[in-house]
């Protein structure tokens, strides 16, 4: 019995004692793995981040550097004063209130009308529900090029050229990806709770409100933000239908920078990056939630 | 205080598949109705239809005299509990059960009250700031039944509640939604696969196969007298032998096995013309007792068998072995030491076997007691 006690522990030490080499040897294999894909990584990331650093040079440079030839990576003058004045060289304040404005109640129209929506597909059953989904669904193949004069013909006869109405009431009717998407996760509630609160005496709505609501927060933040980006990012719409200048939005303002015969690119790129920079503060911030509307768009969890 | 009346319920899917057909019930106050039977029996489809959470395709459902077949759920003024508990994972417990009440618009301090006391019942005084998910099964389930009470709902009604929980936690829960039903004498349905909780709970217990209700009574009824071969095999483990044979000369005849019929038995047997015919045989486990000497053997009604297999299960010992080229188990005390490969006398008590009807499955008995039984 001894013997065989002695030898099982030998062999214990043994192992023990050949561990750190073994492991050794795959840290830095490993290491080397991470230390390529380091470099692969950062090589793709410069590459897509060199627009983004031609923007921020640009806008730095005088007018004068910005038109040399060859062109300049880096500006030799850092004249930052461009910012100031580009801020002023048009109302922006007023501009930024206005797009703030029409962000804000678009994203409340997204969240809440396209949630409800989908609430209605994903758990109310009714007859042609899945006839009348394939239909909102099948509106995504549309272009949103080909209903723009017949929108504009619309607006135009409800006198709602100039305001800000055509750019924030579609909003509050729902759009058929945001409806996909925030119905896909609601089939992931189970029907159970739905089925418990109506025993216990709530409607639909309230359901809806008191349930529905909360538990899709996840899917929420991502129609949130990507209703956000739409409308901060809008140009078409506010080109479209705002002729005055106290409705332009910011995207309409830098359109200043723009002559017809000369663009001030410094300015132009200055105004454009303060105009990106909340778009850019906001994905920091809800990055996962970014990530997880294109996973739902893919039809994964 | 309710009394529930089902008359004639159908349901159909799709207009093709029929769930649940001709479905009668009725329901007196304070009774505790257990529905069971394999999965797809349609026993929690009845449950849906009594809900409002499935719409009845034919038939009449009242609950105190008053058809509800179109009243939405919410004004059934029941209570449910369901299977995964479908509790609200962003609330508290406390939340939870208040939630029907909040939505009755109840006063702030009755409700708080109502909650209280809920959760003193059932122990969840600690818990009521937690999440679900903070929670284990069996307390989950206390939530669950917890947010049923706190509303006093005419009728309540489970569907599998236990049936995610371990053994041990199962076992002692039944106990507990037996011991609140004594206190709080509301009506309940119960659903159920497990025939030991149907069993044990009931007051009464309707068993289902393919939507049409085998036999309703009693559990000890069920138990004695089952209907037909379906509820004789389902109600009871191990389940009832059944054995395929014939009667000839008061002995029922299995292969080449004899057995005596006891007069009485025979009596309505002859009477309703078996004598002579095939049929099934069916006696519980317990019924067959193990004989020591064989001198004992020769006085009784006793066959030799080979045992195959000998399971202890505690209590007792269940010996498997064939009546002919037919299986059979008996349930004997665990004290004797029977081992496989022996060769045992076997007795069957025959004052409990029934006889069933070998194309129909119906027990056939003696035609007076069919009016007391039905």
């Amino acid at each position: 019995m001894e013997e065989v006690e002695m030898a099982a522990k030998k062999r214990d030490e043994e192992r023990v004692a050949s561990a750190p080499a073994y492991f050794d040897n795959i840290h830095t294999k490993r290491k080397l793995l991470s230390l390529i894909n380091f470099i692969l990584l950062a090589a793709g990331s410069l590459l897509i981040l060199s627009p983004i650093w031609w923007m921020i040079s640009t806008s730095l440079k005088s007018m004068a550097e910005v038109m040399t030839y060859p062109p300049t990576f880096y500006p030799h003058e850092w004249n930052w004063g461009n910012y100031i004045k580009t801020w002023k060289a048009a109302p922006f304040d007023t501009y930024a209130i206005n797009t703030i404005t029409i962000t804000m109640l678009v994203v409340i129209g997204s969240v809440l009308v396209n949630s409800f929506i989908a609430y209605g597909f994903a758990k109310v059953p009714f007859k042609g529900r899945g006839i009348l989904f394939a239909i909102v669904l099948s509106t995504m193949m549309i272009p949103g090029f080909v209903t723009l004069i017949p929108q504009y013909v619309l607006f135009s006869k409800l006198q709602w050229i100039n305001t800000y109405y055509p750019l924030v009431v579609p909003a509050f009717f729902g759009s058929a990806f945001f409806i996909f998407l925030l119905r896909q996760f609601y089939m992931t509630i189970p029907n159970e709770l739905i089925e418990a609160a109506k025993i216990e005496g709530a409607s639909h709505f309230r359901i809806w409100w008191t349930i529905g609501l909360p538990l899709t927060k996840p899917a929420l933040a991502t129609v949130a933000i990507f209703s956000f980006n739409g409308a901060w990012n809008d140009f078409l719409g506010p080109l479209l239908y705002l002729n005055d200048e106290n409705l332009y939005t910011l995207q309409l303002g830098l359109q200043v920078f723009k002559g017809e015969m000369n663009t001030q690119w410094n300015y132009l790129m200055a105004g454009s990056l303060l105009v990106l920079l909340p778009v850019i503060i906001l994905f920091f911030f809800f990055q996962k939630y970014f990530i997880q509307g294109i996973n739902l768009q893919s039809g994964g969890k | 205080m309710s009394k529930i009346v089902l008359k004639n319920v159908y349901k159909h899917f799709d207009k093709k598949v029929t769930a649940v057909s001709d479905f009668n019930l009725t329901v007196e106050d304070g009774e505790f109705i257990v529905l069971v039977g394999p999965s797809g029996c349609g026993k929690s489809t009845v449950l849906r239809m009594i809900a409002g959470l499935e719409e009845i395709s034919s038939g009449e459902f009242y609950i105190d005299g008053k058809l509800m077949n179109d009243v939405p759920p919410k004004s059934r003024d029941i209570a449910m509990v369901f299977q995964n508990y479908a509790l609200y994972p962003h609330m508290t417990v406390f939340d939870n059960m208040a939630f029907g009440l909040k939505i009755r618009k109840f006063q702030k301090d009755k409700i708080k009250k109502r909650v209280e006391e809920a959760a003193e019942l059932l122990g969840l005084e600690d818990l009521l700031h937690r999440k679900p998910k903070a929670l284990s099964g069996g307390q989950r389930q206390r939530v669950a039944l917890g947010r049923s009470i706190v509303r006093d709902a005419k009728l309540f009604l489970m569907d599998e509640p236990l049936s995610n929980l371990d053994a041990k936690l199962r076992f002692q829960m039944r106990a507990e939604i037996a011991k609140l039903h004594q206190r709080l004498k509301t009506t309940s349905i119960y659903v159920t696969h497990d025939q030991t909780e149907a069993m044990t709970m009931a007051s009464r217990i309707i068993i289902m196969k393919d939507g049409v209700i085998q036999q309703i009574g009693t559990p000890k009824d069920v138990y004695d007298n089952p209907e037909n071969t379906f509820v004789g095999g389902f109600i009871g483990s191990p389940s009832m032998n059944f054995f395929d044979g014939r009667i000839v000369n008061s002995q029922f005849i299995a292969d080449d096995v004899h057995i005596n019929i006891p007069e009485e038995k025979m009596a309505y047997l002859r009477e309703q013309g078996y004598a002579g015919k095939e049929l099934t045989m069916g006696i519980r486990p317990e019924h067959i007792h193990l004989l020591t000497g064989e001198e004992e053997a020769e006085l009784t009604n006793s066959i030799l068998s080979k045992i195959i297999v000998s399971e202890l299960t505690g209590a007792d010992t269940l010996l498997y072995s064939m009546l002919g080229t037919q299986e059979m188990i008996a349930e004997v005390e665990s004290r004797t030491n029977v081992t496989a490969g022996e060769d045992v006398y076997l007795t069957f008590n025959m004052d409990c076997a029934h006889f069933f009807d070998k194309e129909t499955g119906v027990r056939i008995r003696p035609e007076k007691s069919a009016v007391l039984v039905g």
